[in-house]
């Protein structure tokens, strides 16, 4: 069939076709605003990263250590059973080295996001965050990391309480 | 169960931004499904609209948005949204509509339109993302790509080279498709050192953002033996979905591909796909994940993909030819409608119709994948003849 067809349907515009009024565009800026709601489990580990620690819980179906917390085992389809405290210590499960926003606008210094394996969780249960404190080229896979959190004052009970983590001196 | 074969398919141009509205280009590639099966809308029990976020057109409910064009006014019609899988997730739920007995000719259409997010497509892809855990830290969608790709490449010690060289495959495949957005012949160094979007992501490892729709026209058997001296049978789909806690899993193999394609393979009776499947038409939205999913897919061992690829297995006149239409680094990627084309792709190819893109050797049976969310859906769809 594609052999027979002739022409495609579908017309590409050039950024010239609108900016020279060849086509007419009509422009609209959505205005919502949200108040997520944190919940049960969420809500916990909020205010422990407030006080500087990051909790866990425990499920006794499968006996994993789930981070980020929640309140239901989604593989034993339980509810979980015990909050634990795990370590502020981990390792880089895997990283990148990103130099554009959202709006792929460039950025000056690159941001160093990366999925972080906590120590005392159970095997494979990585967070995401960003490293700091350590050129792009020396981060790698399997390094080790320690959290470095904002002051008690500054903290507000959110994720960004932890600043970034930085390599562990020896790892 | 019934049988449900391909009967029709149509697409427009994949392009960067398209004069028409989503509901136009939906209009086209149905029309142009229809036509090419000889049926009419009349002919059409039901309508399935494939479509990722409202977000990107702008529009809330783009299901009843698009019902139109896509000819769903005064019919059964569902709209899908599983993310990037939903152009493969499409025709399967055509293929449910009509293997449950309940419809006999069922119209599949798939749209994006993502020119009409401003500045950035991207940006309708943050609220992804958790919205307390992850969303303060300022993510963007590359880096869930940039994340996968380096554990990918770490853990199998595959390298940016070896992963270039699907991308030139696919860019020059697509040279050969009247639709294509990014046909261009290239070298791995011009791959290797196109500007850095979030390492190891170069700008032409991604697909770009696109608008384009595509359409297949697909019936029950007593309908495709009076209307189709070709009729493409579907012979396996399969489905699945992974923890959205994407953290948690080791992101270096896609384990929820596996599961729908296996799903697939047993629905088709397939035991030994390498040696069944003769044309594969992978997800490609980044050229690891090419890789990635021939893997998941088990059509190579894990780590395996890279290898092949470099020896030449996967171009169009190889053993395995794995996007021959030029996938969606090429083509395009018009998130739902680019997984419906590379349905459309199979289609033309079994028939031998596919003009300069035609695999040599009369492929029997392909499949089709597509991915999406905190990547996380596999679909799989296998077409034979
Ligand atoms: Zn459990």
């Amino acid at each position: 069939m594609t052999v027979k067809i002739k022409e495609w349907p579908g017309t590409a515009l050039s950024s010239r076709d609108i900016e020279e009024g060849r086509v007419l565009t009509v422009r609209h800026k959505l205005k919502a605003e949200y108040a997520w709601d944190a919940g049960v489990a969420i809500g916990r580990y909020l205010r422990e990263l407030k006080n500087g620690r990051l909790v866990a819980r425990r499920c006794g179906g499968c006996d994993r250590i789930l981070l980020p917390p929640r309140m239901f085992c989604e593989q034993c389809f339980v509810p979980t059973d015990e909050w634990v405290y795990v370590e502020d210590t981990g390792t880089v499960n895997t990283f990148s080295i990103c130099y554009v926003r959202w709006d792929v606008a460039r950025l000056k210094e690159p941001l160093l996001p990366a999925v972080i394996n906590v120590d005392g969780a159970s095997p494979g249960m990585g967070i995401l965050h960003l490293l700091g404190e350590v050129r792009p080229e020396d981060v790698h896979i399997g390094m080790r990391v320690r959290a470095v959190w904002k002051s008690p004052g500054e903290r507000e009970g959110a994720i960004t309480d932890i600043k970034y983590w930085k390599p562990v001196q020896g790892g | 169960m019934a049988k449900v074969a391909v009967v029709g398919a149509g697409m427009t141009k994949f392009v960067r931004r398209a004069q028409e509205t989503g509901r136009e280009l939906s209009w086209q590639a149905a029309k142009m499904a229809l036509d090419s099966a000889g049926l009419t809308l009349k002919d059409v029990d039901a309508v399935v609209i494939g479509s990722a976020p409202d977000a990107f057109d702008g529009v809330h409910m783009k299901g009843e948005y698009l019902a139109d064009g896509s000819g769903a006014w005064r019919k059964p019609c569902i709209r899908n949204f599983v993310g990037g899988a939903t152009g493969v997730f499409a025709p399967i739920q055509g293929w449910y509509h009509i293997a449950s007995g309940q419809f006999d000719t069922v119209l599949v259409v798939c749209e994006e339109k993502m020119s009409s997010c401003h500045p950035h497509p991207q940006g309708a892809f943050i609220t992804i993302f958790d919205h307390t855990t992850e969303r303060p830290l300022g993510p963007n969608l590359l880096w869930i790509f940039a994340l996968e790709m380096n554990r990918y490449m770490t853990v199998h010690g595959i390298t940016k080279e070896e992963i270039a060289l699907v991308a030139v495959k696919n860019k020059k495949n697509a040279l050969d498709h009247p639709c294509a957005q990014l046909g261009e012949e290239l070298t791995v160094e011009d791959v290797l050192n196109s500007e850095v979007l979030a390492w190891p992501v170069n700008r032409l490892d991604v697909s770009p953002a696109s608008d384009g729709a595509a359409a297949v026209v697909m019936c029950a058997e007593h309908v495709a033996k009076r209307v189709s001296d070709k009729p493409v049978w579907v012979e396996g789909v399969g489905w699945h979905l992974d923890t959205a806690y994407w953290t948690n899993r080791d992101l270096y193999y896609p384990r929820y591909v596996e599961y729908a394609a296996r799903m697939a393979y047993e629905m088709a009776g397939i035991k030994e796909p390498r040696k069944e499947i003769h044309i594969v038409e992978p997800y490609d939205p980044f050229d690891y994940k090419e890789l990635h999913h021939l893997e998941g897919l088990l059509l190579c061992e894990r780590g395996g993909a890279a290898r092949l690829t470099a020896d030449g297995v996967t171009q169009r006149d190889g053993d395995l030819p794995v996007c021959p239409s030029g996938g969606l680094l090429g083509v395009g990627n018009p998130i739902a409608a680019a997984g419906l084309m590379k349905v459309c792709e199979l289609f033309w190819q079994l028939r031998g119709e596919a003009g300069k893109r035609q695999v040599p050797g009369t492929p029997r049976r392909g499949l089709a994948q597509a991915w999406g969310d905190l990547m996380q859906v596999g679909t799989v769809i296998i077409l034979g003849r």
